[in-house]
């Protein structure tokens, strides 16, 4: 995949995609497929609560007891083969071999939710009907046991005439006997007539009398989801707890993470130091030290809490409790003409905007989607937090302000991200009410039950995150570093590195300083903005690259260098224009492929630009 | 204090899935909307004959959550008016 901000297995090597067979799994959302695919192939994959989480398909490769092996498809989860949504559509059109570059799968298996069976022996019903040989996986065995519930499996593999398999994905029960249909050699087809029912009802109606016949005893409401809601949902606890839980994300990503870099920072300046004095003096030396290692180095630092955001986001998400903010979310959203489907993808735009608008895909109104698409990226993003984190730290004074846990440096980082969200609200009023206005989409939204995130899909979701972050900062931040060098180091002056007033990175700065001056940006500030446009982050490479070779500001760590050069109401700018900008180059191309248009992502950057230089002016204008 | 005459009246029987309080039961009847929709609903369990309850309502007494089976649903009124149901009694199973 070609966006750095979400990673996945990859394609099959072509000659397995010719010989292996494709095994496809499906299964509504919240039945746990992902998890029992994370466990098949222990391929990384981000596994949600919410509804339609899995916008990707994911390939896997499994190898069985025999040692033949089997290519698994994990597909967005469906409710039905009537698609509402474009990852549903996704979904249906694998199955039924419409999907281009994706052959049919030989073998389908269905994921379903054994707690919830009457509901999901519907859709299992209608899979069996398009004739592909199929498993039946009913998942959350250990649920259905723990709450008092039983089904009796071969009754029902006989009922609907397809293997079927009691099976926890979280614990491993009944994996190997999925593992084996899915490397089986042969499949012999359904070998029972389903009845073919008109309506939903005729379904459903089919569905209990199976289970019935199956002695299926429903297990028990779990009475902690209810016990849980009662207070998350409340009328006046229901928010509270939600802007507690915000602003909770916002101090532990600061204080918890800001220690960890600052140690990542100190071992990161040793090994400079260390691997500079194994080298000779030179221009090679400045090139590797200097050049690549300050400058990747000053964005590997902010690893520590762009992973705690992440990790924050994803307990929030795995819970179950992401639905329930998307439901106290509603309200507000209806009232900019949006609703809680798209605070899902909104609430994602803050670790990145990448994933979340790949995550637009699960709503169904077309032009609440490309709204939704263009207000994300005014979401604060975790490439924002090492600019927001570096010019906070510099201007703005470790003061308590409301008890210990938040002082004033949290509460910068807070009105930023409050900032960036009243502009996404703004934008999205005037968009419903002018381009993309629409009648009233109907906001339906299933809330899964609560569960306690596993540590090993955190996990998985975090060392994703890590090599997303890693390959950004050794491809767009490496290439920013070595160009900046470049610059920096040339035209020579009598073989020698040139006075920094005299290089071409200062004759690139003073050419736009005319058009920044304005919000109080010198040239190397410019220079930084240039070198962001590519990825927010850059700046702090290029400032660190910047002032790491003025010789007057060499000793100074960047902070105090960036104190000297840029006055208070210059940094209030620049933050602003951080916060409303489009400096992200994954984000333009996922816009132009998920909008199939150059029309959009052009409309969104000239508009986002256009309002980050004006506020920023205003704000300089007004503090100076 | 019309209007509350009015709501009481309304309690003792429920026309539409908005008229229950939370807590509340009853059985649904027919989905009077566009059949895209209605079809998307009763994929999602909301399916005419079953048993629904009124389990929470969201902060602002909109959108609310409603169980039916071992789903549970949110939908906003200006959906749930558009649902009728049975008191409960109605449907003895």
């Amino acid at each position: 995949m070609s966006s750095p901000c979400h990673t996945g297995p990859g394609v099959l090597p072509a000659e397995l995609e010719a010989t292996t067979r494709t095994v496809a799994l499906v299964g509504p959302p919240n039945s746990g497929k992902t998890t029992l695919f994370n466990r098949l192939t222990g391929l990384r994959q981000k596994v949600g609560n919410f509804p339609g989480v899995t916008v990707e398909h994911h390939t896997g490769v499994v190898r069985g007891e025999n040692g033949k092996e089997a290519a698994v498809i994990d597909l967005p989860g469906i409710y039905s083969l009537v698609p509402v949504s474009e990852d549903e559509r996704v979904t249906v059109d694998v199955l039924e071999g419409r999907m281009d570059g994706i052959k049919r799968p030989d073998a389908v298996v269905v994921v379903t939710d054994a707690t919830n069976l009457s509901h999901h022996l519907v859709l299992a019903a209608r899979i069996i009907s398009i004739g592909l040989p199929t498993l039946i996986v009913l998942n959350m065995a250990d649920e259905l046991k723990k709450q008092g519930g039983s089904v009796d499996v071969l009754s029902l593999a006989r009922q609907l005439g397809t293997p079927v398999v009691l099976a926890s994905a979280a614990t491993g029960d009944g994996v190997p006997a999925i593992l084996n249909f899915l490397t089986a050699q042969t499949h012999s087809s359904a070998s029972v007539e389903l009845p073919v029912l008109k309506d939903a009802k005729g379904y459903r109606d089919w569905a209990v009398r199976v289970g019935n016949k199956a002695s299926y005893r429903k297990p028990a409401t779990p009475v902690w989801t209810q016990r849980l809601d009662r207070i998350f949902l409340h009328r006046i606890w229901g928010p509270v707890i939600f802007a507690v839980t915000v602003l909770l994300v916002f101090q532990v990503t600061f204080t918890v993470g800001q220690g960890l870099s600052a140690l990542l920072q100190q071992g990161l300046q040793l090994g400079g130091k260390n691997l500079g004095r194994m080298l000779p003096d030179g221009m090679f030396q400045s090139f590797l030290i200097d050049g690549i290692w300050n400058g990747v180095g000053s964005v590997l630092v902010f690893l520590p809490q762009i992973l705690i955001l992440f990790l924050v986001i994803g307990i929030l998400e795995d819970s179950g409790y992401l639905a329930r903010a998307a439901v106290i979310a509603d309200q507000t959203m209806s009232r900019v003409g949006l609703n809680g489907k798209s605070f899902i993808p909104l609430l994602s735009a803050y670790a990145c905007a990448v994933p979340a608008i790949m995550a637009t895909r699960t709503i169904p109104s077309k032009r609440d989607r490309i709204a939704t698409i263009l207000i994300a990226p005014f979401m604060t993003c975790s490439a924002r937090l090492p600019v927001y984190t570096m010019f906070i730290a510099a201007f703005i004074p470790a003061k308590p302000l409301l008890g210990p846990f938040f002082g004033a440096r949290a509460a910068a980082m807070l009105s930023l991200y409050v900032l960036g969200f009243l502009m996404a609200v703004f934008t999205a009023r005037i968009l419903k009410s002018t381009i993309l206005k629409s009648d009233a989409v109907h906001f339906v939204m299933e809330m899964p039950p609560y569960r306690w995130p596993t540590a090993s899909s955190l996990g998985l979701r975090l060392l994703d995150r890590s090599k997303v972050f890693m390959v950004r900062a050794g491809t767009i931040i490496l290439a920013v570093a070595i160009v900046l060098w470049v610059l920096t180091n040339f035209p020579m002056e009598g073989g020698k590195r040139p006075a920094i007033e005299n290089s071409y990175v200062a004759s690139i700065g003073h050419a736009i300083e005319p058009a920044i001056r304005p919000m109080g940006f010198d040239w190397k500030i410019g220079v930084g903005l240039v070198s962001s446009i590519a990825a927010r982050e850059g700046i702090i490479a290029t400032l660190g690259t910047l002032y790491g070779i003025d010789p007057e500001e060499h000793a100074m760590d960047l902070q105090a260098a960036l104190h000297r050069e840029l006055s208070f109401a210059g940094a209030v700018a620049l933050l602003l224009f951080f916060a409303f900008a489009m400096q992200c180059a994954s984000t333009i191309a996922v816009v132009r492929r998920e909008t199939n248009s150059w029309k959009w992502p052009a409309l969104q950057f000239g508009y986002m630009t256009a309002v980050a230089y004006v506020s920023a002016l205003v704000a300089y204008t007004l503090l100076k | 204090m019309i209007f509350n005459f009015i709501k009481r009246i309304h309690r003792k029987s429920p026309a539409t899935l908005a008229d229950l309080q939370v807590g509340e039961r009853a059985v649904l009847g027919e989905l009077e909307m566009e059949p895209a929709t209605a079809e998307h609903l009763m994929n999602l369990g909301l399916i005419p004959g079953v048993e629904v309850m009124v389990a929470h309502s969201g902060p602002g007494g909109d959108p609310r959550i409603y169980r039916v089976e071992g789903t549970e649903l949110a939908l906003r009124g200006e959906l749930s008016r558009c649902i009728t149901v049975e008191p409960q009694s109605a449907a003895a199973d």
